[in-house]
């Protein structure tokens, strides 16, 4: 039998890839929306819905960034309500383990999980930005390098909590009049050079005993993290041979994490426009490009790198031949980490040497380098495409980025997904009741294995 | 046309009910407390009864018999699921009736809050409120560890953190949302506000990630039961559940609370909370429950036993008093719960003292409330 495909679907975002000037684009920000592609995500059978976090608005040049869209709801909330109007879909929340305390976020995710019945998952990130600190009582921040220290001590203290209830505990026996069987249900006590907490948990074990995890980021530090605590990683890796690079690579380090190659899947995120033939898909795709991309949005895009006010260049002329400025405070705050540019010469450089080789104008260098791989084509080229990565190992599924909200995904569940399905690669029933049957994991160990430190 | 309707009710809802063995009521649907099934129903039948909005218990730590720390014992309900999210599970299910989770505010991050409340308004389209709640408790803290608790600035914290969750709520403007295509902006960032909100507890800058919620600033309530709190709750809340034992204490509280609310602006409303224990044979069933727990129970506020007739004759003396209407915590859950939702109900609105439909779409509206302009839009010409 072939493997089979997973989806997801993420809500789009505040990036720019959102493209919000169409008359199709609604609300980001009403339920409305959340419900439209989370029922069409179920519709197609999809794993999970992904929703993204971030905690301060973003700044260019010392001003709230005004371009793209802007403002977003609670992540836990959002999805509780979700649960209120899908039957099997996962929901999967970012949340930070910066900016909360394990015991917080386990209630809320083990309620979440209760609430849906068994469909929860956390992606975990985590953030050393002291420009979001200043939204929080924790101010200031952990150095770089402790950042994953704290993430995962924060989610093995959170499994602790989660395991501290073995999950026969509530007998809720009126005759004898026995409610809970074990007094002691929900002891916990850890001491580590992040957390120093003891007491009891208050939230009984949960359908899936804890979130299914999800991890994202490319950093050796993070692929590692993700091979010894996540079930799945996200990733942007697009193309085919990036893609099978960077399967062969998480999914080898599993092993040495007692792990087998099924424990972790592998997500790229990735775009999909579809057409009645493969140039029209292709003509869309370079619209939405455009879209996606107006001058000015080039502009404050290479002023990241330049770091320094490129307001008087022409989005349709050549790139700066000065260098960009090095030292300086950043001039965009509050974007996702994998967006700071470690070596911005070089790149600046390399980004040069691209424009004249192609010769690309400002603005076209900037659609080029953003792009995130996208299946392009008819239903059946994309269909085939993806059928394609899955098959070959480059990834174990898909995380669709609509540039639409929120009806960016019904075409794509109307017309690909029966494609799929045809070809025997892709569910026509979801397989399990809970998410991390859904998604073909193992399930957990006896909750008591790894409570060492109850007392 | 029918006297106007002049009683707010609400309901507490705390798993099985308020009274310890409420779990081994006939009626008690104890196995389910966990599941969103029992949350959605339990909450539409408040729904059905015309309530004003449920309160959803929450804490930070097991339920106790004790005053601090677990007790150990089996016999009666202990764990609980995040109040919020109970809230925002049963939101879509209901059109309605006000949500009103408890959130402590001692060891959580009001950035998180003031979010998570809008965006419940948002889901609930403007049925948002939230019960303000403080932690003494050692043990709770020690869930944190991050530190010491000082009971005696509880409600001092407590009021900046109420007043950093109203401010996020305000800090965008209402049309600060414009998608103008000509200028390629999405919002109109001099309608976006930093709060700059600097205290003993937390600094927070803002502006919040959420827009304005549909009821720019949704309900904020909180229980008092000591001078400290009367204080925090005149000042912060819109509505304030009191525990007085009488009609009598029912005119003092009321007066206290509007004595120490802040000159200007409406005062909040005034609720009497009651544990209620109804039917023809409400007291036997009261002290079956007594002798199954092994103790008679007992509670901060009064523990009302009677009928819904009798109930309704209570109720209407305290409002004459100068309560605007009650929070009743019923004894079981789902028997007290009907007989206010079936009982009592239908017999306040023969006396005319009760609506006999929604007559608003937001929990605001269903006081009378406008919907406030953000504070800082008041500010023409203002700078970020």
């Amino acid at each position: 039998m072939s493997k089979q495909i997973h989806l997801a679907a993420h809500f789009p975002g505040v990036n720019n890839t959102t493209v919000w000037s169409d008359p199709a684009s609604l609300s980001q920000i009403e339920f409305s929306s959340f419900t439209h592609l989370a029922r069409t995500a179920e519709r197609g059978k999809f794993d999970f819905l992904f929703l993204a976090e971030g905690l301060r608005l973003r700044e260019h040049a010392g001003k709230i960034y005004d371009l793209d869209v802007v403002g977003r709801p609670d992540t836990f909330t959002v999805l509780a309500g979700l649960a209120a109007v899908t039957e099997h879909l996962g929901l999967a929340g970012t949340i930070n383990s910066t900016f909360n305390e394990p015991y917080e976020v386990a209630r809320q995710f083990a309620s979440l999980d209760h609430l849906s019945g068994g469909r929860a998952a956390w992606n975990v990130v985590t953030s050393w930005d002291a420009f979001t600190g200043e939204n929080f009582r924790r101010d200031g921040f952990l150095p770089e390098d402790q950042r994953y220290e704290r993430a995962e001590r924060f989610l093995r203290t959170a499994w602790e909590l989660f395991d501290s209830w073995r999950g026969d505990e509530i007998v809720a026996d009126k005759e004898s009049g026995v409610f809970l069987k074990d007094p002691r249900a929900g002891s916990f006590a850890l001491r580590d050079a992040h957390f120093d907490i003891a007491g009891r948990f208050n939230v009984p074990r949960s359908p899936q005993g804890r979130p299914v995890i999800f991890q994202a980021g490319d950093s050796d530090a993070g692929r590692e993290f993700a091979a010894s605590a996540a079930d799945a990683i996200f990733t942007g890796h697009g193309t085919l041979e990036a893609g099978k690079e960077f399967y062969a690579d998480v999914k080898g380090r599993l092993a040495r994490h007692g792990r087998s190659r099924g424990e972790l899947l592998v997500f790229p995120a990735t775009t999909v426009v579809l057409g009645e033939t493969d140039a029209e898909a292709h003509e869309r795709a370079a619209h939405i490009r455009h879209q996606q991309v107006s001058g000015q949005t080039a502009i404050r895009f290479l002023e990241q790198l330049w770091n320094t006010d490129l307001g008087g260049f022409d989005p349709d002329g050549p790139l700066p031949e000065f260098d960009p400025v090095v030292g300086a405070d950043a001039i965009t705050k509050g974007r996702a980490s994998s967006r700071r540019h470690r070596d911005p010469i070089t790149i600046a450089r390399r980004w040069r040497e691209l424009a004249e080789a192609k010769q690309l104008s400002l603005r076209e260098l900037i659609i080029e380098v953003t792009a995130r791989q996208s299946f392009i084509g008819t239903p059946e080229t994309v269909a085939e495409t993806m059928n394609r990565f899955v098959q070959e190992d480059a990834s174990d599924g898909f995380i669709l980025v609509p540039h639409l909200t929120p009806g960016g995904l019904d075409e794509f569940v109307d017309t690909v997904v029966p494609l799929l399905q045809e070809r025997g690669v892709y569910r026509t029933e979801y397989p399990g009741a809970t998410l991390r049957e859904n998604l073909g994991l193992p399930p957990l160990a006896d909750p008591h294995r790894s409570t060492k430190t109850a007392s | 046309m029918a006297p106007r309707p002049n009683l707010h009710l609400a309901v507490a809802l705390d798993g099985a009910g308020w009274h310890s063995a409420a779990w081994r009521d006939e009626s008690a649907r104890a196995a389910e407390l966990f599941t969103a099934g029992y949350w959605v129903d339990v909450v539409r039948e408040a729904e059905h009864g015309l309530l004003d909005f449920v309160t959803i218990e929450d804490s930070l730590g097991p339920q106790s018999t004790l005053v601090d720390g677990p007790d150990d014992r089996t016999d009666q309900v202990r764990g609980r699921l995040d109040a919020g999210l109970i809230a925002s599970r049963v939101a879509p299910r209901t059109t309605h009736i006000g949500l009103v989770p408890s959130a402590v505010v001692t060891h959580t991050e009001p950035f998180h809050i003031s979010k998570a409340v809008a965006s419940l308004d948002y889901i609930s389209a403007g049925r948002a409120g939230w019960q303000v709640q403080v932690s003494d408790r050692r043990s709770e803290a020690a869930h944190f560890g991050r530190r010491e608790v000082d009971p005696a600035e509880l409600f001092d914290e407590a009021a900046d953190y109420v007043e950093v969750v109203r401010r996020l709520w305000d800090s965008w403007e209402d049309d600060a949302e414009i998608r103008d295509v000509a200028t390629g902006r999405f919002i109109d960032r001099e309608k976006l506000h930093y709060i700059d909100f600097a205290g003993k507890w937390f600094d927070v800058k803002g502006p919040s990630i959420t827009p304005r919620p549909p009821q720019g600033q949704p309900l904020v309530t909180a229980l008092v039961t000591e001078a400290a709190a009367h204080r925090f709750a005149a000042r912060a809340a819109d509505v304030v559940f009191t525990i007085p034992h009488d009609a009598e204490q029912a005119r003092i509280v009321t007066d206290r609370i509007r004595a120490d609310q802040p000159a200007s602006g409406r005062g909040p409303q005034v609720f009497g909370d009651l544990v209620v224990f109804l039917g023809e044979r409400a007291a036997e069933r009261k002290d079956r429950l007594d002798e199954l727990d092994g103790a008679v129970y007992a509670s901060d506020a009064p523990v009302f036993t009677g009928t819904a007739s009798e109930l309704a004759d209570l109720l209407i003396a305290w409002a004459e008093a100068g309560l605007s209407g009650f929070r009743l915590r019923p004894g079981t859950i789902p028997h007290d719960l009907t007989a206010i939702t079936r009982g009592l109900v239908p017999e306040l609105q023969r006396r005319g003292a009760f609506r006999t439909a929604y007559e608003a779409g937001t929990l605001r509206g269903l006081f009378g409330l406008h919907r406030p302009a953000s504070r800082y839009a008041a500010t023409v010409g203002g700078h970020l």
